[in-house]
């Protein structure tokens, strides 16, 4: 037989001794755990199915069979290989559920990955970072797991912990009702239920950008299991595990702005018009408008082209972009139609408090505050009133500001162009 | 394992767009045909440049929620799904008769099954046939009634008008209808003048369309003359000019359009067990009391 622990580089922890020895420290104390029939069962499986030589691994041992017993089918034909200890022959499968029994963190530890969460690469790796498994040791995780371990996701906040039988359990809830008592939130089971909480927000509007920082509260899915973790984070954030999951490999394919661009046909076709080789500087504006933290959680990784990148920040949020949404070539389509008029100037008079009126309308707009501004706080610019006596003032009845016609040509159409 | 993908064209501006496409997704989700059924969109999450990559299985047919052949299945999704080699001519269709290609997905690296979209499937005949007993509420309706298809004309996409008119002939085929027209939105013979075109006193009218939205809710109502503002709401059956016009709505909206997406992965090869008959068995119309 091969030497199990060459192909390991966990450490040593999981004997009942060490568990009391962590009790004993700062280090918060690993649980209890039962051994679960199911997760025996899946070893027995494993080790049924064993090709000579190979070994099933667990964190600080591995278990296998005795060549020479294999086709006698013996009953005490089980080998137990301790990491820096004798390995112990001739178990029979009384002995083998007794050893591993006493290592029941590692081996549910295998059996939640190896069993329950299966190969699939994004939904493995995913279910492995929330608890740090490629960095952490089984003991220290399942310390964390007893006490709670917390991850964020955009606007979510995951707590995985584990049950005395090892079982991973995840709640999952809106960030900002971290602290809320359950029973004041609507509770979720199927992670398809997710499709409701994002499809609106908070004040009732249509979400078109899953990944818009406006995920409304109230709800929380209490009880998860990791196939439905992952599948709950997917509906409320689609696809983010999967190019997050490229990413860390290294493979995540950007599609940078002009690709995207020239890949462009039908009514989209016409972007790819807006670059004229005169700089990037619009794409900047594109991106400060839609892909900026405050509008997007998604980071923004794609730039102007491989060789060009763009001159704002993008963001910090945990799962790239690789390229510009749908809602972004939509709203390019409307720039650059409206980036092909060419300035006009305008004369028209206000006053400096008028002109300063009018930034703070477009910067309540652009920042979504018009609904907090209250309906008597005339000192805010943006303020009902305060807009309405600006109309009042200084449009004329056709709706040019300043009496000012948009088109010279056309002076009874305020919209000329439009 | 089996993977099925719907994927639809979705909205920046309305809900109800992708509600059809979730709605089909659970029935056939809930019949266990598939090992997981995943949603793509052109205008939601996951987009078609990503819904691949968040599918699991290695056997994985691609259903497109469209009404005809054209612009969409021919050249959006293959281009943003990335089927390697792809050309319309992998269907060899007379713009009716696309059924499948087997292309690899160079986003995954894997072969997918690219399906024909639903509106062309000789299945659909029998959805807007349901549709009709949906919005009358008679499992047995007929009779005594006219039936009306309407959809886009030719002037977006040739393939459109085909869609309509080969349903519509199969339907008059049939016999279940009294009279069967196919009418257009924006070509000769105009939905707009629907009485003019059938005798009978009721009259279903089912568009062929994936989703309530624009044209389902605010064009045809008004244009029939079902009300003068859409916002103003109307009655089904709703009595224009001495006919009895019984609007139904878009037909994608029909619970049985999910068996239409079966059908397509079935002739792709997928292994359906017994989930069609499930899933029209499911999906029927009760009798009215």
């Amino acid at each position: 037989m091969s030497d199990p622990e060459s192909a390991t580089d966990s450490e040593f922890v999981t004997d009942p001794e060490s568990v009391t020895a962590a009790e004993s420290g700062d280090e918060p104390a690993v649980p209890e755990i039962d051994l679960p029939s199911d997760a025996f069962d899946a070893v027995l499986d494993a080790l049924a199915g064993l090709a000579p030589d190979e070994w099933i691994r667990f964190e600080g041992f591995a278990v296998g069979v005795a060549g020479d017993d294999r086709a006698a089918d013996a009953d005490a034909h089980y080998v137990l290989e301790p990491a820096g200890d004798d390995s112990r022959t001739g178990l029979n499968e009384r002995d083998l559920h007794a050893a591993l029994a006493d290592r029941a963190p590692a081996v549910t530890d295998w059996y939640v990955f190896e069993r329950v969460v299966g190969e699939f690469g994004p939904r493995r790796a995913f279910l492995r970072w929330i608890e740090d498994a490629d960095g952490a040791t089984v003991a220290e995780r399942y310390a964390a797991l007893a006490a709670g371990i917390e991850r964020a996701w955009g606007q979510l906040r995951v707590i995985a912990t584990v049950t005395d039988r090892g079982e991973r359990r995840y709640e999952v809830r809106h960030a900002d009702d971290v602290g809320v008592p359950r029973e004041e939130l609507t509770a979720h089971d199927d992670p398809l239920e997710a499709r409701e909480i994002v499809t609106l927000d908070g004040k009732g509007r249509y979400r078109p950008l899953k990944t818009a920082p406006t995920l409304r509260r109230g709800w929380v899915f209490p009880d998860l299991g990791p196939k439905e973790l992952y599948e709950t984070v997917e509906t409320v954030y689609p696809a983010t595990i999967a190019n997050w999951h490229r990413e860390r490999e290294g493979e995540l394919d950007v599609s940078h702005w002009r690709e995207t661009m020239a890949r462009q046909s039908g009514i989209y076709g016409v972007i790819r018009t807006w670059d004229r080789g005169e700089g990037h500087e619009h794409v900047n504006w594109v991106a400060e408008a839609c892909c900026d933290d405050s509008q997007c959680l998604k980071r923004r990784e794609w730039e102007y082209d491989e060789d060009t990148d763009l001159d704002v920040d993008g963001g910090e949020g945990v799962f790239p972009c690789r390229e510009p949404c749908s809602v972004v070539v939509s709203a390019a389509r409307k720039w650059t139609r409206l980036e092909s008029e060419q300035p006009r100037t305008y004369e028209f008079d206000l006053t400096p408090s008028e002109k300063e009126q009018l930034e703070e309308i477009v910067d309540a707009v652009a920042d979504g505050r018009t609904d907090e501004i209250r309906e008597a706080d005339t000192k805010e610019g943006a303020n009902r009133y305060r807009a309405r006596f600006l109309r009042a003032k200084l449009f004329d009845d056709a709706g040019n500001l300043g009496g000012v016609p948009t088109d010279p040509d056309d002076p009874d159409d305020p919209d000329d162009g439009e | 394992m089996q993977s099925l993908v719907i994927v639809a064209h979705g909205s920046h501006l309305n809900p109800e767009s992708s509600a059809p496409t979730y709605a089909h997704a659970d029935t056939i989700r809930a019949s266990g045909a598939f090992d997981e059924v995943k949603t793509g969109f052109w205008k939601e999450e996951p987009h078609f440049r990503e819904v691949l990559r968040t599918v699991e299985g290695d056997d994985v047919y691609v259903v497109p929620l469209f009404v005809s052949e054209g612009y969409f299945t021919e050249q959006v999704i293959p281009r943003e799904l990335r089927l390697e080699g792809w050309d319309v001519s992998e269907w060899d269709s007379d713009g009716l008769s696309a059924d499948q290609a087997t292309l690899v997905a160079s986003d995954v690296g894997r072969e997918v099954h690219y399906c024909g979209p639903v509106g062309t499937h000789a299945a659909m005949t029998d959805v807007i046939e349901r549709r009709a007993e949906s919005v009358t509420g008679d499992p047995d309706v007929g009779e005594g009634f006219g039936l009306a298809v309407v959809g886009h004309g030719t002037e977006r996409n040739e393939n459109s008008a085909k869609a309509i008119e080969y349903h519509a002939d199969r339907i008059r085929e049939r016999g279940r209808f009294d009279e069967v027209r196919a009418l257009y939105m924006d070509e000769d013979p105009e939905v707009d003048d629907l009485p003019e075109f059938f005798e009978s006193d009721d009259v279903v009218l089912v568009p062929l369309f994936i989703a309530d939205g624009y044209h389902t809710q605010e064009d045809i109502p008004e244009d029939v003359g079902l009300c003068e503002d859409h916002t103003e709401g109307y009655d089904v059956p709703e009595t224009v000019d001495g006919t009895r016009i019984w609007y139904a709505g878009a037909v994608g909206t029909e619970p049985l359009m999910a068996d239409v997406i079966l059908e397509r992965a079935a002739d792709a090869g997928a292994d359906l067990g017994d989930a069609l008959a499930t899933v029209r068995e499911t999906t029927r119309v009760a009798a009215g009391d």
